[in-house]
């Protein structure tokens, strides 16, 4: 074309990144990379799966898969390198991640240009967002390296970290998971995804040349079965996996009773809420950041469009024009918005899903771009209407698609905003600063962005809620999430006491008291006869009768569950529950002795150790109590001008399923926090000591404690345990029994993701301060939400 | 200026247009700042895009010192952008490349005029107390008549910025209203001075206010505003733009104005107009760009499409 026509015409021209450099690099090598373990790459002579550059189909490079020998080799190497690397003080850690910090600054260019070729995302993505996020990110982790010693005074390394990652940002997902454990003094068997490996491989050989220490950083190729040998594998400590919910599940019950610790980052369905005063105009905007970023394979796209209905019809309007300046193609221009879609399998899922839509009667609006004849690619569109009911408006497109509803008003933007089993993130479009923060605050992710869409920063911790996954990655609370409590005496094996829970007959276990007296479930604040009305009974240690408690059923355990849904109120006000733990304390104490002689009637113990349980009781009162209003969240230093708070909300319902071992003491120390930060408990106290549950009814119902915050309801722990476990309107579990229970908690947990924290089949010294309480058990009871404020005027 | 489309009559002052409008700024900035990263264009696009620039540049000589010397030599800088025998290695050498329009003060009109006579490039002239715009208005009207008069085509008058910060909107949209009509045939573009109106809702709000009643072009500031055109700027003067014709159907041009100095800025401001408004606003009738140094750095890149090797300034003609 002559200039004079293009003057004419005004387009932009072809604006093509040059390739020759990663192109080199590929031939260099022969198009054939191996695993990189112990500090060598091997295996690149059997090569068994082609990666493809999605925009034209063509084979870029070919790498092997990892069996077991090859994940066995690179897990004994990060076992053998973890020793020395732990060990090394921050500041020498921090040089490594300088150094490749520094590395990868160096070859920006080439990195995006990988990336983008790999994974088919545009070239302007990869090099405004992807690498510059992960350049951050190991910057911000060398950091982390130089001060961890003296910010997590009390903690250490976990040991030999498994990261599964995904294709949708390959090496951004690579910094997230390596850069946080190196800090931390871990070392890494890392799995990319077999779809887009080459980063990976480019990474690799970035710390060979900076000398990173063999085996503190080990890479396997492969897919799914290779992803299960790395979850399953015995001598890692930590699993952190980001990727479906699906495979999610699979994890958190491959894992289950494993004692590994585990972090998930899976799938979302995220809100995006326009106001009716937002600016539209940049909401339109926050719609092409949020559902057309990287083709819509974002786990955190805004895909749910929620319009207030009185400028719905003006908002889409805006937005249809504005999807028709959307550039889809040649990834690899910089003048392309929207590159490939990463294989044709995920166009097909993605294809299927719509044709789904079409079929159930909802139209799809896409943009009238033309496409490229090869390659994987799929024009953004919406579905203008698409009730909450559509199956496109509930599963995870994972494609550049967002479907749209609307609200009249806040309360219902909220109930539609969290009519989803996901909980990754959300965006809020207004200008009114009352509508956004209350959106804000009562819509359940983890991540939400006002008036902005996928902002991230190495200092902002991100992940889910719900089945989005736990763990946050990025910031202080990510690098928690890589170290563990410095071991301090050996525990011993959890040894549960035998109780008989036979249902009773009418006249055992009566007490002898001037009036009957048996004992109930505590449930929404009342007593509650047990469903069926059977009872056990509670023996003292050498076996006479001391009365009788309910043999509760899941039935129970449900209505127990309803009873703690409805006390919601309850997480709204820190100091007020503050005040109600301390008159809890107070009415412990009114009731010592006789809690007290219950304690040594049921266990045996002397009268100087059941009076010292007591006592301590009403001293974790008063610590709980002490933290509920202090145990805040953050202000994160991000960006300029933009406020970035994470705050702490409480899981919700928490199922508690108390030790054997200090009835009293052992049972509030586990309710206290829940309650401290704001959850309310279902909880089924010892089996064998469940007596101690009535006085604590009396406490409650005198200490102001609304009705469902704390139920306890009694009963064998292992069957309730079943009931919490599997009960999707749980949150959260904290178990204390044997080993095998607390494993089928974890693996039953899969069902919704719900938050599990078991002793691991061992016993804890309650007694011990350093052990039955802290800053960590309110970190158990909550969760991040991470509130993203840009603002200016 | 020969449009393709009929003048902006202007509406009634609507409110309702514009007094819901909030702009966020955070949003408008990321916005501007990814559409400059997102869009470039090489080689022979970027060649016809600089020329295309050239074409929509208001050239322009707004200084104390001006005389009908300097007025001459920019009017023959405006007949003649770029040395003949670039045009001619670009394959433009017939197309009759020229600036948009000449842009000076009341005083000068007469001497532009005489200067470009036969040129066809028209007379901008600045007026009502440009810049501050604090004199009565019967003699800002009375000077906008008087440049008319002397043969200016175009007026870029001065909005009063006390009307857009106390929010008094019937003030401003009855003075402008008062000043169209002052302008006769002339077209007007009401300078906003976004510089001084402190939030980008207000810029929105001018906006509005302006096409409403009957500007011809936005134009963002005088140049002697402590912030100059700036994209976040620029942007919500185009998305009020945009508005305004989706709601009456009529056209207004755009201006950026002041701080423009690069071949790059003629291409960011360009694409910004290529996505946020399409083709249309990508030529004189609705786009100008107001600057006095930006057509140098243009001849030098436009040179170097040519050659192959970096320009000197010392090679092309003092505008």
């Amino acid at each position: 074309m002559n200039i004079k026509d293009i003057m004419q015409t005004m387009d932009y021209g072809p604006a093509p990144e040059a390739t020759t450099d990663v192109v080199g690099w590929l031939e260099a090598r022969g198009r054939a990379f191996g695993h990189f373990i112990n500090g060598s790459f091997t295996g690149a002579d059997a090569t068994e799966i082609a990666v493809e550059n999605p925009a034209n189909g063509e084979t870029l490079a070919r790498i092997p898969a990892a069996g077991e020998a090859e994940v066995n080799a690179a897990v004994a190497a990060a076992a053998k390198a973890f020793p020395a690397w732990s060990k090394l003080s921050g500041f020498e850690r921090s040089r490594y991640l300088y150094a490749i910090a520094r590395q990868l600054h160096k070859r920006e260019r080439f990195f995006a240009v990988l990336e983008s070729l790999d994974n088919g995302k545009a070239i302007r993505e990869s090099r405004t967002a992807d690498i510059p996020l992960v350049i951050r990110h190991f910057y911000h982790h060398a950091g982390w390296a130089a001060v961890a010693e003296t910010e997590f005074t009390d903690r250490e390394a976990v040991g030999v970290c498994g990261q599964v990652i995904p294709w949708n940002f390959p090496l951004l997902m690579l910094a997230w998971k390596i850069a946080p454990a190196l800090a931390a003094g871990n070392t890494v068997v890392l799995k990319p995804a077999d779809l887009t490996p080459l980063t990976a491989i480019a990474f690799a050989e970035l710390l060979v040349e900076i000398g990173l220490p063999k085996g503190v950083v080990n890479i396997v190729h492969g897919g799914a079965k290779t992803g299960a040998l790395i979850v399953r594998h015995p001598d890692i400590a930590k699993i952190a996996f980001t990727g479906s919910t699906a495979v999610g599940r699979e994890i958190r019950r491959a894992t289950a009773g494993s004692g590994k610790k585990l972090s998930l980052e899976l799938g979302g369905k995220s809100p995006f809420v326009i106001c009716a005063d937002a600016d539209l105009d940049a909401a339109v905007e926050g719609v092409v950041d949020g559902v057309w970023f990287n083709q819509g394979e974002v786990c955190c796209a805004g895909s749910r469009l929620l319009v207030q209905e009185g400028i719905a019809e003006r908002f889409l309007e805006k937005l249809r024009a504005r999807m028709n300046h959307l550039r889809v193609g040649d990834p690899l221009d910089k003048t392309t918005d929207m590159g490939a879609i990463v294989s044709a399998g995920q166009k097909a899922r993605i294809e299927a899903l719509l044709q789904g839509a079409d079929a159930e009667g909802y139209r799809l609006e896409q943009a009238t771009c033309s496409l490229p004849e090869r390659g994987h690619f799929i024009a953004p569109g919406f579905f203008a209407d698409a009730d909450p009911a559509a199956t496109v408006s509930q599963v995870e497109i994972f494609g550049p698609i967002a479907v749209t509803t609307t609200f009249r008003t806040i309360d219902e933007a909220v109930e539609l905003a969290n009519n989803t089993a996901y909980g990754l993130s959300a965006s809020i479009w207004s200008e009114n600063i009352n509508a956004a923060t209350e959106l804000a605050a009562r819509v359940k992710a983890g991540v939400v962005w006002i008036n902005a869409t996928n902002m991230f920063d190495a200092n902002a911790p991100f992940g889910g809620m719900k089945e989005s996954g736990y763990g946050r990655e990025g910031a202080r609370e990510g690098m928690a999430g890589y170290l563990k409590r410095k071991g301090g005496k050996a525990e011993k094996p959890y040894k549960p006491v035998a109780v008989d829970f036979t249902a009773s007959t009418a006249t055992e276990g009566s007490s002898d008291a001037l009036v009957d007296r048996t004992m109930k479930n505590y449930v929404g604040g009342k007593q509650a006869r047990p469903d069926g009305g059977a009872s056990y009974v509670v023996r003292a240690p050498k076996g006479s009768v001391l009365g009788l408690a309910p043999l509760s059923s899941r039935k129970d355990v449900r209505d127990a569950v309803e009873a703690a849904l409805k006390a919601k109120a309850w997480a709204a006000n820190a100091h007020g529950r503050a005040q109600v733990v301390y008159f809890i304390a107070e009415n412990i104490s009114v009731r010592a002795d006789e809690l007290a002689a219950q304690i040594r009637a049921m266990t045996g113990v002397s009268k100087e150790q059941a009076e010292g349980e007591v006592r301590q009781t009403i001293e974790r009162c008063f610590y709980y109590a002490g933290l509920a209003d202090k145990d805040d969240g953050a202000v994160h230093a991000t960006k300029p001008r933009h406020l970035t708070l994470s705050l702490k909300e409480p899981l919700g319902v928490v199922g508690v399923l108390a030790p054997d071992e200090a009835p009293l003491l052992g049972l509030m120390s586990l309710v206290l926090p829940l309650i401290a930060t704001g959850n309310r408990v279902v909880a089924v106290p010892s089996g064998a000591h469940a007596l101690i549950a009535q006085p604590l009814f009396q406490v409650f119902d005198t200490s102001d404690l609304p009705g469902g915050v704390v139920n306890l309801i009694t009963g064998e722990r292992d069957v309730l345990a079943i009931t919490l476990a599997e009960h999707d309107a749980v949150d959260g579990i904290w178990y204390h029994g044997g080993k095998e229970g607390a494993a089928r908690v974890e693996a039953l947990s899969a069902g919704n993701l719900k938050q599990v924290w078991t002793n691991g089949g061992r016993a804890l010294d309650w007694s011990d301060d350093a052990v039955g309480r802290g800053r960590d058990w309110m970190e158990r009871a909550t969760q991040i939400k991470t509130i993203w404020v840009p603002y200016g005027a | 200026m020969s449009e393709s489309h009929e003048r902006n009559p202007g509406t009634a002052l609507e409110r309702g247009w514009f007094e819901d409008v909030q702009v966020n700024r955070s949003a408008a900035e990321r916005r501007a700042a990814s559409l400059t990263s997102a869009r470039t264009v090489k080689k022979a696009h970027q060649a016809a895009w600089l020329l295309r620039a050239i074409q929509c540049i208001d050239l322009t000589t707004l200084a104390g010192d001006d005389t009908p010397g300097r007025v001459r030599r920019l009017c023959n800088k405006a007949r003649q952008p770029v040395r003949q025998d670039i045009l001619d290695a670009l394959g433009v050498g017939d197309i009759g490349l020229k600036t948009g329009a000449v842009c000076v003060y009341p005083t000068m009109v007469p001497h532009a005029v005489k200067a470009l006579e036969g040129s066809g490039i028209p007379v901008a002239s600045v007026a009502t107390g440009f810049p501050a715009g604090l004199t009565p208005l019967a003699q800002r009207l009375a000077e906008i008549r008087y440049a008319v008069e002397e043969g200016a085509a175009e007026i870029d008058i001065v909005i009063t910025r006390e009307h857009a910060l106390l929010g008094n909107w019937q003030a401003l949209y009855d003075e402008i209203r008062a000043m169209r009509e002052a302008c006769g045939e002339a077209h007007m573009k009401a300078i906003l001075a976004t510089g001084e109106l402190g939030t980008l809702t207000n810029v929105y709000r001018a906006s509005m206010v302006a096409m409403q009643a009957g500007s011809d072009f936005i134009k963002t500031s005088t140049g002697k505003e402590p912030e100059n055109a700036t994209l976040p700027v620029s942007l919500v003067m185009l998305r009020s733009l945009r508005d305004y014709r989706d709601l009456t159907g009529h056209k207004v041009g755009f201006k950026p104005a002041g701080g423009l100095k690069t071949a790059k800025d003629a291409m960011n401001w360009l694409a910004l107009m290529k996505e946020e408004l399409g083709g249309p606003w990508m030529e004189a009738d609705l786009f100008r760009l107001g600057a006095s140094s930006m057509l140098a750095d243009i001849e030098r890149q436009l040179e170097h499409h040519v050659t192959g090797r970096y320009a000197s300034a010392a090679h092309h003609a003092l505008s």
